[in-house]
């Protein structure tokens, strides 16, 4: 993984958009071959303003606006990997990747095999997901298991501060494709960046909250939400163990049996609709391998089959809450 | 076309018959650091590139030896030491990888070029469109070359295209684009050798439309009902091939007995490729999940 020296001091408050930012300023620091590109990262500062300010320090050649054209500079950026830069792509959200799916799925996922080993793509693609901010359908999906599926490529999903500021270092430093999916209500989400961590491992999950009565398996945006379940639940005398998957592929299946087999109840929580869901793949993999230390079903929560609305009320009944984890639990351990 | 009667080569095929004056005139315009992108009618590309007729007969016969190692067939011959890109088969889906080597040459103040061949067909994608305005915008060292032959499938130029004139559209992304006839092979490589001059220069991409035809089916699995006999006979006329004999005849640069020789030497060249593919080993089943993520740990 990353060899960056650790940085001093100690913890101190950041929001998720500035540990971001601190990942992207790192990485062009240290590696020239660096550059960031995709619609208004530059000028406007990034949609989401990730990279406000990067374009004044770095120039418009490595903070690179490009025309809307997902599937171009998508492409772009896979090529460029080819021909040995270390392109980190924006989409403005995954929504908008599917105009650059082809770009994904056939070339990124598929030249190294396709060529035998001989070309690798060390590119990685930032797009934001998920709903909760009343952006109606098509801003609002969360499709990151659909890239989750895919051989070839490794999809993350930073739910924390640390790793929304490291895992930026070790998807540079991966030979191949990287997905990183930031959840976008987790922008102004603030956190204690811990100045003991200077890299992150993209291998395992980890455990967030230790417990011994259910375990509640997440990621990205759903974390906080299983965090606050796993609260209440305790209230009531219910110990949940939340683990956070962090990388969607390929999936950690240790830390979950592991966890599994403390607790014997299983709670997926996942933003995706639940119809192929990643949370139907996780479950299923719960039930190949750890069916016997199950005491009871598994529970999913996910998104209700619809189009995420935008009236408020609607988007939240659509949406995982910590409310309907609590429920989801409750039903596991009873 | 015997081997894939005969089964030994399976998938599609799409034979560039009647296309090569376009391959071999750019290709005699790009030098070695150049990068060559193309599509699943890549075999005339591959081997003028300088990839070998054994790394890519032992390809379509799956075999270990292959350049793609079994994997990729007929419609994906890679080799990386050429800078052969591909082989995409998907129509236009090598358009914007072609943009970003050479965004990453120009990043880097390298005068090398990146060449991207496509068809009429690939004209018509939204890639094709978005990668222009890119190159143009951006000035990238790309050289894309629309080889014209007139169908996509099935589907003539007049029936996908409202405006037919190609070279005109391309233009108007604010790059010359110049058309030349894709049957005569020195026409071609004038073309190209400015074009490729140009881009090397710095002046951002070009665009080069070869008007051009293929003299067979689209892929072994047509049956080519949508052409009149009569045009491509027309257009077997002026096969470059011959075109090209006929013209260094008369100059004196050619005789029957060379050209007896060089018959002779080619059909050797393809029969001991085959003779190789077919004692190759196979890629190994237990190999199956290989490449799939990198085994270096490291990419150049
Ligand atoms: C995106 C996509 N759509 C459709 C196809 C099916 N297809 C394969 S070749 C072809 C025609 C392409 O014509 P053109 O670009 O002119 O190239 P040519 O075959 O004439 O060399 C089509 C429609 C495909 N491979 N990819």
């Amino acid at each position: 993984m990353s060899t960056r020296k650790a940085p001093t001091g100690t913890s101190r408050p950041t929001t998720y958009r500035e540990a971001l930012r601190e990942g992207l300023r790192e990485a062009l620091l240290q590696d020239e071959r660096v550059f960031l590109m995709g619609e208004d990262v530059g000028r406007y500062g990034g949609c989401f303003g990730v990279s406000l300010g990067l374009l004044e320090e770095f120039g418009p050649d490595r903070i690179r606006d490009t025309p809307l054209s997902e599937s171009g500079f998508v492409g772009a950026g896979i090529g460029a990997a080819l021909g040995g830069m270390r392109p980190v792509v924006e989409i403005m959200t995954v929504n908008f990747s599917l105009l650059a799916l082809d770009q994904i799925l056939n070339n990124a996922a598929t030249l190294l095999h396709m060529s035998g080993g001989q070309l690798s793509v060390p590119v990685v693609i930032r797009m934001t997901t998920g709903a909760g901010r009343q952006l109606g359908a098509q801003h609002s999906h969360s499709l990151e298991g659909w890239y989750a599926h895919i051989p070839g490529i490794r999809v993350l999903a930073p739910a924390t501060v640390d790793d929304a500021r490291h895992m930026l270092a070790a998807a540079l430093a991966d030979p191949d494709p990287v997905l990183l999916f930031e959840h976008g209500s987790l922008y102004n989400a603030e956190g204690s960046l811990d100045a003991t961590v200077d890299a992150v491992d993209l291998d395992t999950a980890a455990v967030r909250r230790p417990g011994t009565d259910v375990s509640v398996i997440t990621y990205g945006g759903s974390l906080p939400k299983a965090m606050a379940a796993a609260e209440t639940l305790a209230g009531e005398g219910i110990s949940a163990e939340v683990v956070d998957l962090r990388t969607l592929r390929p999936l950690d299946d240790a830390t979950v049996m592991a966890s599994v087999g403390r607790t014997h109840r299983a709670v997926i929580v996942d933003e995706a609709w639940r119809s192929g869901s990643l949370a139907a793949e996780i479950s299923s993999r719960i039930t190949e391998q750890a069916f016997y230390e199950l005491d009871a079903p598994v529970q999913r929560v996910c998104s209700a089959e619809v189009p995420i609305p935008y009236a408020r009320q609607l988007e939240e009944a659509a949406l995982p809450q910590p409310a309907t984890i609590v429920d989801a639990v409750r039903r596991a351990v009873s | 076309m015997e081997l894939y009667s005969g089964a030994k080569i399976r998938g599609f095929v799409h034979l560039y018959i009647g296309e090569e004056a376009v391959a071999v005139g750019v290709n005699q315009a790009l030098r070695e650091e150049d990068a060559v992108v193309s599509t699943y009618r890549e075999h005339g590309h591959a081997l003028a590139r300088g990839v070998s007729a054994d790394a890519v007969m032992a390809e379509m016969y799956g075999r270990a030896t292959g350049c793609s190692r079994g994997r990729g067939g007929s419609m994906h011959l890679f080799d990386a030491t050429h800078r052969f890109y591909g082989g995409n088969a998907i129509v236009a889906g090598g358009l914007p990888l072609a943009a970003g080597l050479a965004l990453a040459d120009r990043m880097r103040g390298s005068t090398r070029v990146t060449c991207c061949f496509f068809g009429d067909g690939a004209f018509a994608e939204g890639e094709f469109h978005e990668t222009a305005n890119l190159a143009a915008l951006w000035r990238l060292p790309l050289l894309l070359v629309c080889e014209n032959n007139l169908y996509a499938m099935g589907t003539s130029l007049a029936r996908e295209h409202a405006q037919t004139n190609l070279a005109m559209r391309a233009a108007s992304y604010g790059m010359p684009a110049w058309t030349v006839d894709g049957m005569d092979v020195l026409a071609v490589e004038a073309a190209a050798l400015r074009a490729a001059e140009s881009v090397r220069a710095g002046n951002g991409p070009h665009f080069l439309e070869a008007q051009t035809y293929r003299f067979r089916a689209h892929s072994m699995y047509d049956p080519d009902r949508y052409r009149a006999k009569s045009e491509i006979e027309e257009w077997k006329g002026r096969d470059p091939l011959k075109g090209l004999a006929e013209l260094m005849r008369s100059e004196g640069q050619l005789d029957d007995r060379v050209m007896e020789e060089l018959d002779k030497e080619v059909l050797a060249e393809i029969d001991q490729s085959v003779q190789r593919a077919e004692k190759a080993p196979l890629e190994p089943v237990s190999d199956l999940l290989r490449f799939v993520t990198s085994e270096t740990g490291g990419a150049a």
